[in-house]
């Protein structure tokens, strides 16, 4: 305490007389070592791990677990994973991205019902937004799982009205993995935007109407605008994680339905090819940040990053 | 109690037994109310008296349980409000954040589909000397500049009505007086009817051509600025316009002056300045109206002859010398005190705490208000 005070006082005088530099630049170091822990755990927890996964990409292959990887730039492991698993890549992005799409139409009137019209439930139903969180995501994947069930409920149903064909089914297919990704990411994209709407003065949406907007255009004109950061963040939140999800395909879907987070998995744990595991892992990186980095610039939203 | 008249043909706006009751309170109770073309119109209340459900009922933004909103003629009442030749100048100026300063003045014209919108724009924010600020978002105007900018994007749709809703209130004192002012050269400029929704009687008094004072969803009274100061109808309007000393009296007899009897003396009040002409009565007079003299000495200002009620007896209680003016506190016989402000000009006699003292007053400065009516109705907390 005493030397706060007396740094303040060097301080004042220093900037009457002669410049006393030392305190002051003692007091900015203080925020510094305020971040260290933060620093330390990122430097263990992601920089040496990333690093470490971008060398182990460009191991030779014909090393092994047992014998050691020896470190020769490989960097055609990148080409042979882009031609091995290309379909696999796009098919992440594709089921990515409709999920994403899917996802925004399911939560943006949620959100917006709970931001301005649910009055007094808006708390309960927020908490049935989260109310999931409370088991695992395997397991409630697995609940899916028999939802859509060959015998179960829904494909009677569907069978009965005639939108599924009598041998048709959901279960292990692209609806099924896709169905998963949205249900499963839903809530990333709900959160956001529904703080983004809730934050939305509704004298603005008055203002735009008496300013000759209809309801449809003052939506278009002013709460759409002024939702679009949590638009952007909840894409983020969903697509992200979508493409390198490999639950929903491991368990709704089958190898046809792969994508690149099960081929990482078997590459990593099962054939033990781990250069070929880890240049998939910095490509699907990459190429994720490239795309988030374009669709933010485009969406205006440049304050999220 | 409720006072409406009908001012000079050409009426442009006429609300006639216009309700809206909510769930379990009546917000405005069939209000008739005529607003002239391009007048300066003021709704002057406390908070929670209908003015501003008025103004959102006008604006179509609330919807009327019943009555008319008549327009030129045509009932607007049931309009959605982008079909409402109206606009509005909202309470905090509800600018949009993400749009910039010309955006914002331009999106009324976009959304009609107007053509031409640079010109008109340029020519809009020139009007409300805004014309450097074009390309800034609101954030970065200050509270006067975000007003005039919702001043510009209200009126450069040319309303028939522009509706202000307590344009001034974020503003502070000395940026509000000189808005006021400002407000007022745009209204001649323009010649819009203005109707502007306040709780401040100075500012209501000093923009306003015709104010309507709301009281529980009601008009009080409606008129001048002057008139309503000088000869206010209700206890309600005399003393939330201004200050006023309500004295308990009994009519003795109505001619062209009502006669009353106050605690003994007898006042004589001109009989169109009397809302009530028998029964008990509460003569009000303003403070500024009041003079004061020492005990037992004539009253009379300079150059008048004129010789009103004298009231013998008082002590003066409490002294508040304001600067411009002192204000006295004197305790009558009866037991009320009346409060006097006396101009410091140099021609009155100053008084302290214990004088003896007369009050007077002239017959004209008077009015008389129905003894039913709450003495306190309408005071400032």
């Amino acid at each position: 305490m005493s030397a706060v005070v007396g740094g303040l006082t060097d301080a004042a005088r220093g900037t009457a007389t002669t410049p006393t530099p030392t305190p002051i630049s003692r007091r900015k170091l203080t925020g510094y070592f305020l971040l260290l822990p933060a620093l330390a755990w990122l430097a263990i927890f992601f920089a040496v791990p990333s690093v470490q996964l971008m060398a182990t990409s460009l191991y030779d292959r014909s090393g092994s677990l047992e014998y050691g990887y020896e470190m020769t730039f490989a960097v055609g492991n990148y080409p042979a994973a882009w031609t091995a698993y290309a379909t696999q890549f796009g098919r992440s992005f594709m089921y990515a991205g409709i999920a994403t799409v899917l996802a925004i139409f399911l939560a943006y009137p949620l959100a917006y019902a709970i931001a301005f019209r649910a009055g007094r439930f808006k708390h309960l139903m927020l908490v049935l937004v989260i109310a999931p969180f409370f088991t695992s995501f395997l397991v409630r994947t697995l609940a899916w799982n028999s939802i859509l069930a060959d015998n179960g409920f829904v494909v009677g149903s569907l069978k009965t009205i005639g939108i599924l064909p009598e041998d048709g089914r959901l279960l292990a297919s692209s609806v099924a993995v896709v169905a998963g990704l949205t249900y499963n990411f839903l809530p990333f994209m709900v959160l956001p935007l529904y703080a983004s709407l809730e934050k939305i003065d509704l004298r603005l949406v008055e203002a735009a109407r008496d300013l000759y907007a209809n309801g449809f255009t003052a939506f278009r004109k002013v709460t759409l605008p002024l939702s679009l950061p949590g638009l952007v963040a909840g894409t983020l939140l969903t697509f992200i994680p979508a493409s390198g999800d490999y639950i929903n395909s491991q368990l709704l879907g089958t190898p046809k339905q792969a994508m690149i987070g099960n081929v990482i998995d078997r590459n990593f744990l099962v054939i033990l090819d781990y250069p070929m595991a880890a240049a998939c892992s910095v490509t699907l990186m990459v190429a994720i940040v490239t795309m988030v980095l374009f669709y933010v610039r485009r969406s205006g939203a440049e304050e999220l990053l | 109690m409720t006072e409406t008249q009908t001012p000079a043909a050409g009426a442009q706006l006429s609300l006639r037994a216009l309700t809206k009751r909510f769930e379990k309170f009546v917000a405005v109770d069939a209000l008739d109310l005529d607003v002239g073309a391009g007048q300066f119109f003021a709704l002057l209340g406390p908070s929670g008296c209908g003015k501003t459900t008025t103004l959102r009922m006008i604006a179509g933004l609330e919807e009327p349980t019943s009555g008319q909103i008549l327009l030129g003629g045509d009932d607007i009442a049931r309009l959605k409000p982008y079909k409402r030749p109206v606009n509005t100048v909202f309470q905090n100026y509800a600018l949009f954040p993400h749009l910039n300063i010309f955006e914002n003045v331009a999106f009324g014209l976009r959304r009609r589909r107007i053509g031409n919108v640079k010109p008109k724009v340029d020519e809009m924010l020139e009007l409300v000397q805004l014309g450097a600020m074009a390309t800034r978002k609101p954030s970065q105007l200050s509270g006067g500049q975000q007003q005039r900018v919702a001043l510009a994007r209200a009126l450069i749709n040319q309303p028939r009505i522009l509706l202000l809703d307590e344009p001034l209130g974020a503003l502070d004192l000395k940026l509000r007086r000189q808005m006021q002012l400002e407000l007022k050269r745009i209204q001649t400029e323009v010649g819009i009817t203005f109707i502007h929704v306040t709780h401040d009687q100075e500012e209501a008094m000093t923009m306003a051509d015709t104010i309507a004072v709301m009281n529980n969803g009601v008009v009080e009274q409606l008129g001048g600025p002057t008139e309503l100061y000088d000869n206010p109808a209700t206890t309600f309007v005399s003393n939330f316009l201004g200050q006023s000393n309500l004295i308990r009296g009994t009519v003795k007899t109505a001619g062209a002056d009502v006669v009353v009897d106050v605690h003994g003396t007898t006042a004589a009040v001109p009989a169109d300045r009397a809302r009530v002409t028998s029964g008990d009565v509460w003569v009000g007079v303003r403070p500024e109206k009041v003079e004061l003299t020492a005990a037992g000495q004539a009253a009379g200002a300079p150059g008048t002859t004129q010789t009103g009620t004298t009231l013998a007896g008082g002590v003066v209680a409490e002294v508040a010398f304001i600067g411009v003016s002192t204000q006295y506190l004197v305790e009558m016989p009866w037991g009320q005190q009346l409060t006097v402000f006396v101009q410091n000009n140099g021609a009155r006699d100053d008084f302290r705490p214990g004088d003896p003292v007369d009050v007077h007053w002239r017959g004209e400065h008077t009015f008389l208000l129905d003894a039913a009516q709450d003495a306190h109705a309408g005071e400032e907390e």
